[in-house]
């Protein structure tokens, strides 16, 4: 770390991007879901709500957060925009 | 009363569970109990070589297994301690010689005569893990402050749970204070947060570890006292003999020189 890029911020410390890097891995480890696997059930989820309800694809966001007791399959899917109505989201947990 | 098995495991290979195996068994041996290591890693033995007695072995894990020989011959006694004993693994032979079931009754012949039997688990979560895992009491998790040994640790947890051994204790080892000091390692708080488990040991990074295993001479006895991964592997085995033995302060202190680099390269 020098002058120039304590000028322009910080780069983040090692220690604390490695924590983060596992405790994100780690959800996935133990719920023994895989990158892959969410992928796929994003997918499907699209399809069947897409069947349904006319919602914006590229948006839609599957993912896993887990707390030291639980962990929970978060959907969040942005539906498009009808008319003069503004987007709203299901949430789907 | 009846001896306890506890088994040294991670998952990750090269963390340090022999090392720490071998100082342990050496540790709660100076401390005047009967104990006896044994190398689980059929094929791959270290044990010997870290405990200095690759010279002496004559029969082995396997051959007691298939019953060449007697449990005693087996067992190789360290002259140095009263009562310490190693019975290696199998060099030429693989981790299907030996079952979890064999390894239990071996265990059990062993608790009539021993205070402790401590188990060199191999890496990995296959046949070598569950016969090292199987006669346990207690288990015993080696990581390194890094994020393929936690991850790793992670899964053995989970393992160990599985197989009804739990809670494991975690032994964080080679921790380096100064790179912690540097926000550049996992803390030791980093890691019981991620793992959510007890602590038994912190082992900071020590060159004479090297040196006393190339030596072959166990490091806990002529290790120093102080912040030493001498220091740390007879706490360790103090706590597994159901000592309170507070953890040796590891925090790192910049010395003069250290803030006036830090202070010159633009980090405070």
């Amino acid at each position: 770390m020098n002058w120039l890029t304590k000028l322009f911020g910080q780069k983040e410390k090692s220690g604390s991007l490695a924590k983060s890097r596992l405790q994100m891995v780690l959800v996935h480890d133990r719920s023994q879901i895989s990158p892959g696997l969410m992928e796929q059930i994003k997918d499907d989820i699209i399809a069947v709500i897409a069947r349904h309800l006319s919602i914006d694809p590229d948006n839609v966001e599957v993912n896993l957060t887990s707390t030291q007791t639980e962990s929970r399959l978060v959907a969040e899917i942005p539906l498009k925009p009808n008319g003069r109505r503004k987007t709203t989201a299901y949430s789907l947990e | 009363m009846s001896g306890k098995v506890i088994t040294v495991t991670s998952g990750k290979g090269g963390v340090g569970k022999t090392t720490v195996t071998a100082n342990l068994s050496v540790a709660l041996a100076s401390l005047g109990k009967r104990v006896v290591a044994i190398d689980s890693d059929i094929g791959l033995r270290n044990l010997d070589i870290v405990m200095g007695l690759e010279n002496r072995i004559v029969y082995d894990l396997v051959d007691v297994v298939e019953g060449r020989c007697r449990l005693r011959q087996a067992m190789i006694r360290d002259k140095r301690l009263p009562e310490l004993y190693l019975i290696p693994a199998a060099q030429t032979r693989d981790k299907n010689a030996v079952s979890p079931t064999d390894m239990v009754v071996v265990c059990d012949q062993l608790r009539l005569e021993m205070d402790y039997i401590l188990i060199d688990c191999p890496a990995g979560i296959e046949r070598g893990f569950r016969n090292a895992i199987a006669p346990a009491d207690q288990v015993l998790i080696v990581s390194n402050p890094e994020v393929s040994s936690v991850r790793d640790a992670d899964r053995i947890i989970g393992l160990v749970e599985a197989e009804e051994k739990g809670p494991a204790r975690l032994i964080i080892n080679r921790l380096k204070p100064a790179m912690v000091a540097r926000q550049e390692m996992l803390s030791v708080n980093d890691v019981l947060e991620i793992l959510n488990i007890e602590l038994i040991g912190i082992v900071p990074e020590d060159e004479s570890v090297v040196i006393s295993t190339n030596r072959g001479q166990p490091l806990v006895l002529s290790g120093q006292n102080g912040a030493s991964a001498g220091q740390a592997f007879r706490n360790i085995a103090r706590r597994l003999d159901g000592q309170d033995v507070p953890f040796i302060d590891l925090t790192h202190r910049e010395s003069f020189i250290d803030r006036l680099k830090g202070w010159v390269s633009g980090r405070n």
